[in-house]
């Protein structure tokens, strides 16, 4: 018997097809679940504190402090909340500031001494230390402007430090969104591929319809595609979904080229419907295949693939178990399609790696694919 | 005293059920160490072990010192020494490099006259979070440089800027994952625990077994919430004996104080479950019900970034979200001591949602069973 | 010929102690149907998995269409066709798709498949539903729909698991008409059922007791071993169960049971009839000789009937004898949606009666008993207990109560032990008296051996005995058992209906569900249950009686059933 005939695998993937769109529930998880996690993803995740709320204590009374205070509270980066240091040390305590700016009483007297140097304390809020870092880093830019813009008023010849121009590229203003959106999709895509085929095809065992198409002639190879065919095109449609939805709603550019995205996605959701496909060929129920999946494929993909941790700062055993996770390769192709545009030398790799990851898991799953109810 | 009698059999039948199946006790106990072993290690948003570009068109002694400074920082492992400009985009592209330091032609000659000296630094965008701190490195290192070269020189350094990073000097990242994990892992296995167990009474067939008993419908939830509150309070230690003794997050505040306030988030965890469950009638949709709830739940938790840089309508509507709660009681218990008023402050909020989630629950059971 | 050949077959799965398969061997032959029958747990499913070839056997050989199944069932799947026990259909497609799909995989084409479909539509009345989602058909035409797509691409063997569960008795006898036509066009058809009456009716059986075979052959040749042991005691005056009891503790007689009026008993091999006024029955008893069953040469092969003792009666106290009704439905009337699956039922229970709800899987008999829990709301209409409606009911009148689920509804990850020590804190039995209670129940239902056993792994028969002893612990006056022998063999059965008689005896009322016909006829009165309906409420007798005509004139339990079914179709 041949491996495919072309009449079964177009039966059962037209009764894949006519399944899906009668059941609500693989609508909601190809569909709906993808853009409320986009949404949440895009509005609740934002590194980037565009107003850090900032305590100020002015001991000193001269005029220099005043225009340093004014200056932050000027910034578009903080909401200055002025307060004596018990005060802001208490709402420090509370969390309703992230830190606070301390202008000693002979900052005024230092400065006009002409030495150029007035102490100025940060506290920040180490319980939050991403907060932390950037207030630090906010301080000493604020610092270093008002110091040369005095100097200049003053037409003192101050810099004696480096002139440092900063440039992002792709990104230009360093929106956080833009690097995690890419990275989110990465997590919708593991969770569709995964789960939508672990569930399906669990679904099958726990109905008993798996034991009657068993029963007929239908081959192994038919069985196999006949789940990855409907689930790649739906995984195709999710992603044409989201993607639309972050460049049109979430003002993510795209510079890359569609057929780019095609290629990366496709070998994306072969190792994605290849994992799901193991799964329950393994469980063959849909509790116990929706938990695997879960640790198995939404934890790494949350945890390891980078897509909001950074993998280069992780223990080098982790660093090496990424390797094995198809979301990895995605969050990079993704980030450099849609903001840098079709960069081959990143390209190339991951997809080599992602067809990699294909072959393996769905070598797998062919082996883990039933032909008896007791192999 | 037959109520009494009552509620200890359903405590104990649960927590028999949980620690009898092999498959529900690794369910209680892998998930926790898993996390426990791979959170605080995989959740970082520091910077290590990056390559950093130089192009120097400047060939003096101020690029050259910079230059190796930059390479002792632990942010960056490896230096590539660029050629030309033209190898700029090449290693910001393919991510060889996360960011390109190009010192001007005459940046030693002006370091020396004490002008701005001119240097250029290229990140990329595509990992803005990483680039920003990289940058703040970068800077810094070149600050100090030339502060410490203009102390040399008998000059006031530049500028005196103290910064110190109260509750966490270091700023330990895991100091930060370690308490919010407490709360995060409680909250899988509590939510599984109320929502699936009583999904799955109700397809068994025991959820009627019990309600044709003198059970009511209270006393059922009030005995699942119980163990789960049990299993979460071992749960619970398990993580924080792992933060103080292995990863030696500081415990500031009072143990007491987490272990009263996690009877609250408890008590707001199961109702959640048990609202979840009155809407389900399948293991299967309580089980989509339950993942639908905690991944926005946790990822807008100010867990994965902080709740004050969300937009407004979507920080108030985390007030529903009991995780958020909990998780600032523990972060300011861990490391900042706060006081019992404070703790109360975040413990009410989780209490009303316990209130409202546990009688809409009761409501909907009621309704549905007679 | 023979369509498949069995011999030594052996099969274990991993993790369970005993074979589901031990030694079996057999043959089924072409134009016959061909019986598997047993009780749960018999390896009635692991025989037609490992005939369909989804299944290695681990010993033994077998042999199918002239083909071994475990290599080269490639080739066999084009000539067997089988139904599993879950239909094996999809439920959100409709029954022309479900049939479709099926006709592609068999390679059934073009005119063949015009034809074909249009011969098997007809064949299985379900034309008119071609547009209809499986999932929206009934039991009945679901296991039609199965066995068409099971049909297709005409194969020389068929198998079917289990077809006789869940369909009501009409279409019960349709789908047996179909499997004779089919079996007289040459097919080898396999039929497997838990219900003896379906095995008497194969033309040849394969009878097995927990992976063994017990008999193969005809039935007759089986029921004929029987022949002068079986009798009715007719004319017992007083009552029934205590005279039944006494009988059964006679060393003549090997099995018991009600039936309606009389009792019928199986005497031992060459055992002469016992004198019933020896035995102390009143009234003027006659004994006449009537026709072996199978299900009596099955329990004679496991060794008789387990007695007529009830430990669990026995350490009952004895309730007051009030006669009042208990038990209230009134115009109780249950609707899902615009369909109604219990319909303007009315009914009464007094104080010490059996009352049986008696109807096909998916009549409405569930639905009725649960709202006489409180499980359910009704739509409309009033169902009390004790004077009260229980979903009100404070938790003082459910103490009173006993129940017991269709499906085994106990702890299944705890030990026995531990079910029993659960229900009875449950019902805030005091330390004392919970310690009591369980070593009753212990020694009443012989569980000792199991008592640290998951309860899972038990047998459906001793999952049913654990599930009645937790709804007794507390001893109710009231119990309500929905369908508390489905599924168990015979003896279990007898032994079920030993504790309830025991109980009814001690003046305990009973609300009872059955799809058993001839268990309905132990209970003092009855309601058939049709499409929610109560199209009968009487004793099995006068049930029996109303239904007799000329052309059938002592019917059946069965037979009254179908009769008053078609009677009220009629009208």
């Amino acid at each position: 018997m041949s491996p495919v005939s072309p009449r079964r695998l177009k039966a059962l993937c037209v009764k894949e097809a006519r399944q899906i769109l009668r059941d609500p529930s693989s609508g909601i998880i190809a569909f709906v679940l993808p853009l409320m996690l986009l949404v949440i993803f895009g509005y609740g995740i934002n590194l980037d504190a565009s107003r850090i709320r900032l305590g100020l204590s002015i001991e000193d009374g001269g005029q220099a402090a005043a225009s340093f205070a004014a200056q932050l509270t000027g910034s578009t980066y903080f909401e200055v909340f002025p307060g004596s240091r018990p005060e802001l040390d208490a709402m420090l305590e509370e969390g309703r500031i992230r830190g606070y700016a301390v202008l000693a009483r002979d900052f005024s007297r230092l400065l006009e001494e002409g030495r150029d140097t007035a102490p100025i304390q940060i506290v920040t809020d180490g319980a939050e230390p991403n907060t932390a870092s950037l207030i630090e880093a906010f301080m000493r830019n604020a610092w270093q402007d008002w110091r040369q813009a005095r100097a200049r008023d003053l037409g003192q010849d101050t810099a004696q430090g480096a002139d440092i121009r900063v440039r992002y590229w792709f990104n230009p203003a360093a929106v956080s969104r833009h690097y995690l959106i890419p990275g989110s999709i990465t997590i919708i895509m593991t969770v569709i591929g995964a789960m939508l085929t672990s569930l399906v095809v669990a679904r099958e065992w726990e109905r008993g319809t798996m034991e009657a198409l068993l029963a007929s002639p239908v081959t192994r190879t038919e069985l196999l595609l006949s789940k990855l065919l409907p689930y790649y095109v739906l995984g195709m449609i999710s992603m044409a979904v989201v993607a639309l939805a972050a460049v049109h709603f979430m003002g993510v550019p795209f510079r890359g080229s569609v057929p780019a995205l095609v290629v990366v996605t496709s070998v994306f959701l072969l190792s994605m419907l290849g994992v799901g496909l193991l799964i329950s060929s393994v469980m063959r129920n849909q509790f116990d295949s929706a938990q695997t999946t879960l640790n198995a494929a939404f934890l790494p993909a949350v945890m390891l693939s980078g897509a909001f941790f950074v993998i280069a700062s992780m223990p080098a055993p982790l660093r090496a178990l990424t390797y094995l996770l198809p979301p990895r390769y995605l969050v990079t192709s993704l980030q450099t399609i849609f903001l840098a545009g079709d960069v081959w030398e990143v390209l190339v790799p991951d997809i080599l790696f992602m067809t990699g990851t294909s072959v393996l898991f769905l070598t797998l799953a062919a082996l883990k694919t039933a032909r008896r109810l007791d192999e | 005293m037959s109520w009494a009698t009552r509620i200890l059999a359903l405590i104990r039948k649960e927590l028999q059920i949980l620690l009898a199946d092999p498959q529900s006790r690794k369910l209680v106990v892998i998930p926790v160490l898993l996390q426990v072993v791979l959170f605080p290690l995989a959740a970082t948003l520091e910077v290590r072990n990056n390559t950093l570009a130089v192009l120097d068109e400047d060939g003096g002694q101020a690029a050259a010192e910079l230059t190796q400074r930059f390479a002792r920082a632990r942010a960056f492992t490896s230096v590539i020494h660029l050629a030309g400009a033209g190898q700029i985009a090449a290693v910001i592209d393919s991510q060889k490099a996360i960011a390109v330091v190009r010192f001007g032609p005459d940046f030693s000659r002006k370091a020396a006259q004490g002008v701005a000296a001119p240097m250029q630094l290229i990140l990329d965008g595509r990992r803005s979070n990483s680039s920003q701190i990289a940058a703040g490195y970068i800077q810094d290192i070149t600050t100090t440089y030339f502060n410490e070269r203009a102390g040399n020189q008998g000059r006031p350094p530049a500028s005196e800027l103290v910064v110190r990073h109260r509750y966490n000097p270091n700023l330990e990242y895991r100091w930060f994952i370690l308490p919010s994990l407490v709360a995060i892992i409680l909250t899988v296995s509590a939510l599984i625990l109320t929502a699936l167990s009583m999904a799955r009474e109700r397809e068994h067939g025991t959820l009627e077994q019990l309600l044709v008993s003198p059970l009511t419908p209270e006393m059922i939830m009030l005995g699942k919430a119980s163990a789960v509150l049990l299993v979460g309070i071992f749960q619970a230690s398990v993580i924080i004996t792992a933060a103080v003794l292995v990863y030696g997050v500081p415990l500031s505040g009072s143990l007491a104080l987490i272990y009263a306030s996690a009877v609250f988030y408890f008590a707001a965890l199961a109702g959640v479950g048990f609202f979840i469950s009155a809407l389900c009638s399948t293991q299967q949709q309580a089980f989509l019900g339950s993942f639908a709830f905690i991944m926005p739940a946790i990822l807008l938790s100010g867990y994965a970034s902080p709740v004050e840089n969300m937009p407004v309508w979507l920080q108030q509507a985390t007030w529903i979200n009991p995780i958020r709660h909990f998780m600032v009681i523990t972060k300011s218990i861990f490391l900042k001591d706060v006081p019992v008023a404070f703790v109360l402050e975040s413990a009410i909020p989780l209490a009303v949602i316990a209130a409202f989630t546990l009688s809409a629950a009761v409501l909907i059971f009621r309704r549905r069973f007679g | 010929m023979e369509a498949a050949t069995l011999s030594g077959l052996t099969k274990t799965f991993k993790g369970l102690a005993a074979p589901a398969l031990s030694d079996v061997s057999g043959t089924v032959r072409s134009g016959v149907v061909t019986g598997v029958a047993g009780p749960d747990g018999a390896g009635k499913t692991t025989l037609m998995r490992l005939m369909a070839g989804l299944l290695r056997p681990d010993g033994g050989s077998l042999s199918v269409l002239g083909r071994d199944p475990s290599t080269q069932a490639g080739n066999l799947r084009l000539r067997v066709g089988y139904m599993p026990q879950k239909f094996g259909l999809y439920e959100d497609l409709s029954v022309l798709e479900n049939l479709t799909l099926h006709a592609d995989l068999r390679n059934v084409t073009g005119d063949a498949r015009r034809e074909t479909f249009a011969r098997l539509l007809s064949f299985t009345d379900l034309a008119p539903f071609t547009t209809r989602l499986a999932g929206k058909l009934s039991g009945g035409m679901k296991q039609k729909l199965g066995l068409a797509c099971a049909l297709l691409g005409t194969p020389e063997l068929l198998l079917l698991d289990e077809p006789g569960v869940g369909v009501d008795p009409i279409s019960r006898r349709e789908l047996w008409r179909m499997v004779r036509e089919l079996a007289g066009q040459g097919i080898a058809v396999v039929w497997s059922t838990s219900y003896l009456d379906e095995a008497e009716a194969c033309d040849e059986v394969l009878l097995l007791n927990q992976g063994r075979l017990l008999f193969a052959g005809r039935p007759a040749d089986l029921t004929g071993r029987m022949r002068g042991r079986c009798l009715h005691l007719g004319g017992v005056a007083g009552r029934r169960r205590r005279a039944l009891s006494a009988l059964l503790r006679r060393p003549e007689v090997t099995d018991g049971v009600i039936q309606g009026a009389n009792l019928r008993i199986v005497l031992k091999e060459n055992a002469a009839r016992p004198d019933p006024a020896a035995a102390g029955i009143e009234g003027r008893p006659e004994w006449k000789e009537v026709a072996p069953r199978f299900e009596d040469a099955f329990i004679d092969l496991l060794g008789g009937g387990p007695g007529g003792e009830s430990a669990l009666a026995n350490a009952a106290n004895p309730r007051p004898d009030s006669r009042e009704s208990l038990i209230v439905a009134e115009d109780l009337t249950k609707m899902f949606g615009d369909f109604a699956a219990t319909d303007r039922v009315s009914f009464a229970v007094r104080q010490g009666e059996i009352f049986g709800l008696l109807g096909p899987n998916g009549a409405g008999k569930s639905t009725t008993f649960k709202m006489m829990c409180g499980l359910l709301t009704p739509t409309s209409g009033r169902a009390e207990v004790m004077g009260i409606d229980l979903r009100r009911s404070p938790s003082r009148a459910r103490q009173r109560l006993g129940y017991m689920a269709q499906k085994f509804s106990l702890y299944g990850k705890l030990t026995v032990r531990r079910n029993l020590e659960f229900f009875s804190g449950v019902y805030g039995l005091s330390r004392s008296a919970a310690r009591r209670a369980v070593e009753s129940m212990i020694d009443s239902f012989h569980l000792q051996p199991f008592l640290d056993a998951v309860t899972e792994d038990l047998s459906l028969g001793y999952k049913q005995r654990i599930a009645l002893a937790c709804a007794c612990m507390h001893e109710p006056d009231i119990l309500f058992l929905d369908e508390p022998t489905s599924g168990v063999d015979p003896v279990t059965r007898r032994e079920f209906w030993n504790h309830i008689n025991g109980l009814v005896e001690k003046g305990v009322t009973i609300m009872v569900t059955t799809h058993f016909m001839d268990e309905a006829e132990y209970c003092d009165r009855i309601g058939l249950v049709h499409h929610g309906r109560l199209i009968a409420l009487a004793p099995p007798d006068d049930l029996k009686a109303a239904a007799a005509s000329t052309a059938l004139p002592d019917p059946t339990m069965e037979d009254a059933f179908i009769e008053l079914i078609n009677r009220q179709e009629a009208s």
